[in-house]
């Protein structure tokens, strides 16, 4: 575990509180195989070493460019998949080393909900076997008590009771995502990944589903690793946000801190490009060049080098991978050029850095 | 009806468009139903509304691409450049195609064959529309790869579309939809799959494109963003029908039409830390089954008993500013706020 990441990650606990959910250096590599004997020949790094906290009754945003390991980084928290490297803590217990009932008794605690609501859902289970499943599971409720309890969680979805009978095709997007979400939470979890559960819905639905995870995050102290690519949606609901690009987090801060200062180059990038709706003002976005370099031959040093328009970007740039570190009080961002850095003058220098670090901050952001 | 600054001639010129689905049965799906909008010269129009209202139905009609059941009903006119496009036999029609009106699609593998290479595909739009040989042909695909920021474009035309990234593939269809300076382009959902920073490149390519080659474009999207940022004029559609069409500031400063109203409140922003999201309750109805009266009236926060009959005609707000809605002949009747930030609905 390398000691600045770890400690920085922790992004300063208000008051002292533990964090519900603590990730170190989790790393998930998926093999490439060739040929019939599934020879090993490379490694997609989906996720290369991430840390991260989520405190109860939060909601940690991790956003990024589609493929930057964000769903693999969701499910590896869950053991969906089984993580190749890193540490994860959920209220002190040790996950990875978990198995058996300890671990399905865990699974109650940490649920998660989907990004695709038309694949999510058993289409030949009727809704209420969807919801009760996991009551019976966990062994909560049975018979009539399971009954009235999934009346009560399809209540609390704003579904009217008479749509147990029904089956998933039956409904629309936002409804389906209801039903995912009324699942979820059948378990009474402390903790919630929500991999972009309204991305694949119009924005009236998206405000319907959005106002309804707040509610319920409100009623049951719910803390949510809330996983998207639309930064304006991230914005309302986030209390922090973790950027994330090619398997790593290059920025963590507080939401308003980070909207209002964002400091890694990438971000800065990605917030000059989300469309604003006011055609009266003429925006300068910051174009980048270049496409997202695949995770499966990443980019050396910093994974964001070969479209990186910092202008004191530089040899040391393609050969030392930034560390996350704090650069304005709980602010952390990966950049080598961005002052403060903890990596010397002298050391860049040596891995042949020919420019100064300087702290940029774009005219399209101004 | 359709008001546009006059001075030129529409590009296109679409009446009373209608495309159903006769699935069988009794149900007809009325998918686009009543359509009327023109396009000139040299503009971008953005047309907008959430999923199922009739955004594509409409862009493929206008290519003729609708297939079984689909058909477009009797009395419904396209003219583009002066030609009645619903006449044209099946030739004629495929000139056009590729030519002087070409589209670009949401999911480039839709409209790229996986067996050829990306820079034989692009040439063959040249061949068949020209009389360009083999070889001008392919240089004039590398070349408009390379207009279209394709780094490397000799190497990459001899790829094959897996072998590109999403963006690259992108990019590989704008240049085939580009080849004969098309003067019509319709980008349906063009940059929807892409990231934000990937899009932005495309929308800067597209409008720099535009001023370079002098086309007109019709930009579908649910992105209203999108919208303000490349088009002139938004025509909103909603089950259907177009139900607002504005000069793009108007729309955003002004919108008549409640459920545009309700788009732009509901739609989150950057820089917006309102407590909740505005909600439009309920869902988009089946075009099986449009509602009687007003399209909207089961989701509108102002509806009274009119609007459960009489379906609104396009009342005329003020300059090139439509709206179906009879709050145009009863403002009265508006008293804000239409869209409470509610309690989830269901
Ligand atoms: N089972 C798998 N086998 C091999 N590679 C995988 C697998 N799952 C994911 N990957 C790869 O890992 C990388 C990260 O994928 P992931 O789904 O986590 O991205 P994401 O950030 O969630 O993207 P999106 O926004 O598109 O959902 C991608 O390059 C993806 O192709
Ligand atoms: N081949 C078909 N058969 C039956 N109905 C169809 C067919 N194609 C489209 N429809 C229906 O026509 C309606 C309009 O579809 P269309 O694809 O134009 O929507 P859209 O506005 O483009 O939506 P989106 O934003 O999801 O792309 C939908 O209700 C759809 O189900
Ligand atoms: S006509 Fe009536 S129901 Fe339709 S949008 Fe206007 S006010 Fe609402
Ligand atoms: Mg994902
Ligand atoms: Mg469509």
């Amino acid at each position: 575990m390398t000691a600045p990441n770890a400690a920085s990650a922790r992004s300063a606990p208000p008051n002292g509180i533990a964090p519900l959910l603590a990730v170190r250096d989790l790393v998930k590599h998926f093999p490439i195989t060739r040929g019939v004997f599934r020879r090993r020949v490379g490694a997609v790094r989906a996720v290369d070493g991430v840390s991260l906290d989520v405190f109860p009754g939060e909601t940690l945003a991790l956003v990024g460019e589609s493929g930057c390991g964000k769903t693999t980084t969701g499910r590896a928290i869950l053991r969906l998949i089984e993580p190749s490297a890193g540490e994860i803590r959920f209220d002190g217990a040790d996950v990875r080393a978990l198995g058996g009932d300890a671990l399905r008794r865990l699974r109650r605690q940490m649920q998660i909900i989907f990004q695709d609501p038309f694949s999510s859902l058993n289409p030949r289970m009727t809704v209420g076997a969807i919801v009760r499943e996991g009551l019976t599971i966990h062994k909560l409720a049975e018979g009539e008590a399971a009954d009235a309890r999934v009346r009560e969680l399809l209540d609390e979805v704003g579904l009217r009771a008479d749509v147990a009978s029904r089956y998933p095709h039956e409904f629309s997007g936002g409804q389906r995502q209801r039903i995912g979400i009324a699942r979820a939470l059948a378990v009474e979890p402390r903790f919630i990944v929500c991999d972009e559960p309204v991305s694949a819905l119009d924005v009236s639905v998206q405000a319907q589903v959005i106002n309804l995870l707040e509610d319920l995050q409100r009623e049951h102290g719910l803390a949510y690793l809330f996983i998207a690519h639309d930064l304006s949606v991230v914005e309302h609901i986030a209390d922090r946000v973790a950027v994330m690009y090619l398997g790593h987090i290059v920025e963590l801060a507080d939401a308003d801190e980070l909207y209002r200062r964002p400091i890694m180059p990438y971000t800065q990038a990605l917030l000059s490009a989300v469309p604003v709706p006011d055609p009266t003002r003429q925006r300068h976005r910051i174009i980048l060049s270049g496409d997202v370099p695949s995770p499966a031959n990443p980019p050396s040093g910093c994974p964001f080098h070969p479209r990186c328009p910092h202008p004191r970007k530089d040899d040391a740039c393609t050969r030392l991978v930034p560390p996350l570190e704090e650069k304005e009080p709980g602010h952390l961002v990966a950049c080598i050029k961005q002052t403060p850095t903890t990596v010397s003058w002298p050391e860049q220098q040596s891995a042949g850095g020919t420019m100064q670090p300087e702290r940029i901050i774009p005219d399209a952001l101004g | 009806m359709t008001s546009t600054p006059a001075a030129s001639a529409p590009l296109l010129s679409i009446r009373d468009l209608s495309t159903w689905f006769h699935t069988g049965g009794r149900s007809v799906a009325r998918a686009v139903d009543g359509v009327s909008f023109d396009v000139m010269p040299h503009e971008t129009v953005g047309l907008v509304g959430e999923s199922g209202c009739g955004k594509s139905v409409t862009s493929l009609s206008i290519l003729r691409l609708i297939e079984r059941p689909g058909r477009i009903e009797p009395g419904s006119r396209i003219d583009f450049e002066g030609r009645d496009l619903l006449s044209l036999d099946d030739r004629a029609i495929r000139a056009i195609r590729g030519n002087r009106i070409s589209m670009i699609f949401q999911e480039p593998m839709t409209s790229l064959n996986p067996v050829f290479t990306v820079g034989d595909q692009i040439a063959e739009v040249a061949r068949v529309h020209s009389t360009a040989s083999r070889r001008e042909a392919w240089e004039r695909a590398v070349d408009m790869l390379q207009q279209v920021g394709v780094p490397a474009p000799a190497d990459r035309a001899r790829e094959y579309p897996h072998q590109l990234s999403g963006g690259l593939r992108q990019r590989a269809m704008i240049a085939m939809a580009l080849m004969m300076h098309p003067a019509l382009l319709i980008a349906d959902e063009p940059t929807t799959a892409l990231d934000v920073t990937i899009q932005a490149q495309i929308l800067e390519l597209l409008a720099e494109l535009q001023t370079r080659v002098g086309m007109s474009i019709l930009l579908i999207t649910h992105d209203l963003g999108v919208i303000a940022e490349s088009a002139t004029r938004v025509l909103v559609m909603y089950a259907g029908q177009i139900v607002e069409e504005a000069p793009v500031r108007t729309l955003f400063d002004a919108a008549h039409h409640p459920y545009t109203e309700g788009l732009l409140s509901a739609m989150p922003r950057l820089g917006d830390r309102r407590e909740r999201l505005t909600v439009i309750p309920g869902t988009v109805p089946s075009p099986t089954q449009w509602p009687a009266g007003c399209r909207f009236h089961d989701r509108c926060a102002y509806a009274w008993d009119r609007c459960r009959t009489d379906a609104p005609p396009l009342y005329q707000i003020g300059a090139g500013h439509v709206s179906r809605c009879h709050l145009a002949a009863e403002p009265a009747r508006r008293r804000a706020p239409a869209f409470a930030a509610a309690a989830p609905a269901s």
